[in-house]
């Protein structure tokens, strides 16, 4: 168990590496910030002295060398517009996007579950139809598209809901609802699947045999067994819900690290840019590490086959 | 090998037959057979009517996008200022208001088609190179296995474990999002999706016992590798493409939609309900149209993929050759999640 984690935990980490020194070349490529943060008549001199202050005029492995040092020390850097540290900048951001993406993610997840099992249970019933329609919708909405119209139809047109803004619960709603069609249009049909297959084992029979009913087998015998598949995609649709979120955040307003990573490039704030990227990537790891435990605790045929790949 | 229009009941030739017969020496699938096998999937095609509903949006999309622009002229930056702000859905106004007009009196139904263009000028070349370069590498990691293929799923890993839109804002800041910058981007963050799935594919192929014999018989990896491993994995990559052409659509609205896309005075889908936005209140129909053009499109192209998916794989093709409709209509939902 603890060599798999292993393995996991280096396999899951190059990509990390990767992401944080390809955002560091990638920000530097932006552009000299002095371009943009000194009027536009500075001198030579002036542009010059920002350049050495803000450590920009050093060969850029040595700038790396010493961010990375930072990153050791949990230092960051601080933000060239409002002179505030980056991390304090990104870690206030997350929460927002934290709450976003954990409730969506968990109420996708429940609503798979029920309407998934639902539609296995009675093929071309109306759950069935629900969720071959709504996997549909989720791979041919475009979310951004989906917001507005939202926003049009209980916003504008019927004024139920705000059109932006987090104060209240209702401000959830839209956001939510958004960001919730394309992770439950995926898992839905994920989860039908599994159940289909999962129902038609022997075990199964043997429930029922022994006198189960539906809510029973589905429940005690199929879901566990099911289970897995859908975990293995969950992670993946969280890293799309972060592609969701900057979209989402953007249009609603949410003061959250997709936003802030948006409003970051377009400022060419490079110290919060990288600290915001270094959160998500840090968290997308954090969260396949946990899926692929779940995944070996759930099903214990996993373990030997991953150990050999 | 003709087409196989099996009865139902009678066992299907697996692709593990077909692929082995294909791989005959001296036996090369000559042209005929091949037009013969289109014209058989053509007619598949007319007997599913939703697929041919989807294939006949799809190819009025093409066609929009290749004549459309020509047959508006000037009319999508004609500004008619006495005609400013039209409601959709009345022919007082003339013919080209028929979809509204915005806030400077351009025809909302011109700078449609007009983004057509631009849109399907993105989409198309975006998913091409991904798919062949995709396709090309997977393969290739899959025959030889071993380190090149270790060296190539890590860089999959990479590339996928970074949400892909995140990628795509941050490079299209560095270099100007012009239409080349778009597409390129849009095909490195796809490539990884053919590398997998050709990946995978190539390497069962290769331990099977037609690609042995053409070891056999001297032929060398990318010889096989062309004549033997490529045309089978084909049908499934080319489905798959056609998923893709769905997501690098929706991909360059976001983009256009947050600004680092497709950037005036060009216009695509994406970046008119962007433009819409801010007259949501007062102009519904500038952000409502162009979504329901992406909708109408990427929905057809979800149902010829999953029709595809059905069509080229012999083990399956029967099914669609059955007498009743109804049947036909139901089974391609079913298979996508066997697959998945």
């Amino acid at each position: 168990m603890l060599i798999y984690l292993r393995k996991r935990i280096l396999s899951s980490a190059l990509p990390l590496v990767v992401v944080i020194v390809g955002v560091f070349a990638l920000a530097r490529l932006t552009g000299n910030p002095a371009n943009l943060y000194l009027p536009l008549n500075a001198t030579e001199q002036m542009r010059a002295d920002f350049t050495a202050r803000m450590g920009l005029d050093r060969p850029l492995l040595v700038q790396m060398a010493d961010y990375f040092g930072g990153v050791f020390r949990l230092d960051f850097g601080e933000s060239l517009r409002t002179g505030e540290s980056a991390a304090a900048m990104a870690l206030r951001a997350f929460p927002a996007t934290l709450q976003l993406a954990a409730t969506t993610m968990v109420l996708a997840i429940i609503l798979a579950v029920i309407v998934g099992c639902w539609a296995a249970l009675k093929p071309n019933g109306v759950a069935d139809r629900v969720s071959s329609f709504v996997s549909m919708a989720a791979a041919s909405i475009p979310d951004f598209w989906l917001a507005i119209v939202g926003i049009w139809i209980f916003a504008i047109t019927l004024g139920w809901l705000p059109t932006s803004g987090v104060v209240g619960s209702e401000a959830w709603i839209l956001p939510i609802a958004t960001l919730l069609l394309r992770p439950f249009g995926v898992l839905v049909q994920i989860v039908r699947g599994a159940m289909v297959s999962a129902l038609s084992e022997p075990y199964i029979k043997l429930a029922r045999s022994k006198g189960a009913g539906d809510i029973r087998v589905v429940t005690h015998h199929a879901l566990r067994n099911a289970a897995a598949p859908a975990l293995t995609v969950a992670g993946d649709l969280t890293v799309g819900l972060v592609n969701g979120a900057v979209v989402v955040e953007t249009i609603f307003g949410w003061p959250g690290i997709g936003k802030l990573m948006i409003d970051s490039i377009l400022q060419r704030d490079f110290a919060v840019l990288q600290a915001a990227v270094l959160l998500t990537a840090v968290a997308i790891f954090v969260l396949n590490i946990i899926i692929d435990l779940g995944y070996a605790l759930l099903d214990a045929r996993v373990r030997p086959a991953t150990v050999k790949a | 090998m003709a087409t196989p229009l099996v009865q139902p009941g009678h066992q299907p030739p697996t692709s593990d037959a077909v692929s082995e017969s294909s791989a005959l020496p001296g036996l090369e699938p000559p042209a005929a057979e091949a037009a013969e096998k289109k014209m058989g999937l053509f007619r598949l095609l007319l007997r599913d009517k939703f697929a041919t509903a989807a294939a006949l949006v799809l190819v009025l999309v093409g066609l929009t996008a290749a004549f459309g622009p020509a047959l508006m002229g000037d009319l999508a930056t004609k500004q008619n200022l006495l005609f400013a702000n039209k409601a959709p859905f009345t022919l007082a106004n003339g013919w080209e208001y028929f979809l509204g007009s915005d806030s400077l009196g351009r025809s909302v139904l011109a700078r449609l088609v007009v983004a057509t263009r631009t849109t399907v000028a993105v989409a198309l070349p975006a998913v091409a190179i991904a798919l062949v370069i995709g396709s090309l590498w997977g393969v290739w990691a899959g025959y030889h296995r071993g380190l090149r293929e270790t060296v190539s799923m890590r860089i999959a890993d990479v590339i996928m474990s970074f949400p892909s839109l995140l990628l795509a804002v941050v490079v299209l800041y560095v270099f100007n999002p012009s239409i080349a910058n778009i597409v390129l981007i849009l095909a490195i963050t796809r490539i990884p999706i053919y590398l997998r799935t050709a990946r995978a594919e190539s390497a069962e192929l290769q331990s099977r016992t037609f690609v042995d014999a053409a070891r056999t018989f001297g032929a060398r990896p990318n010889a096989i590798i062309g004549r033997h491993v490529v045309p089978i994995v084909m049908p499934t990559l080319l489905t798959l493409a056609t998923l893709e052409f769905c997501y690098v659509m929706l991909a360059e609205s976001s983009l256009s939609f947050l600004g680092i896309g497709i950037q005036p005075p060009d216009v695509s889908w994406g970046l008119m309900v962007s433009q819409g936005r801010q007259y949501l209140q007062t102009a519904w129909w500038l952000s409502i149209f162009p979504g329901l053009a992406i909708v109408l499109t990427t929905i057809a192209a979800n149902m010829l993929a999953a029709w595809l998916r059905i069509a080229t794989d012999p083990a399956q093709r029967w099914r669609l050759a059955l007498p009743r409709r109804r049947m036909i209509a139901r089974i391609p939902a079913k298979t996508i999640e066997g697959d998945k």
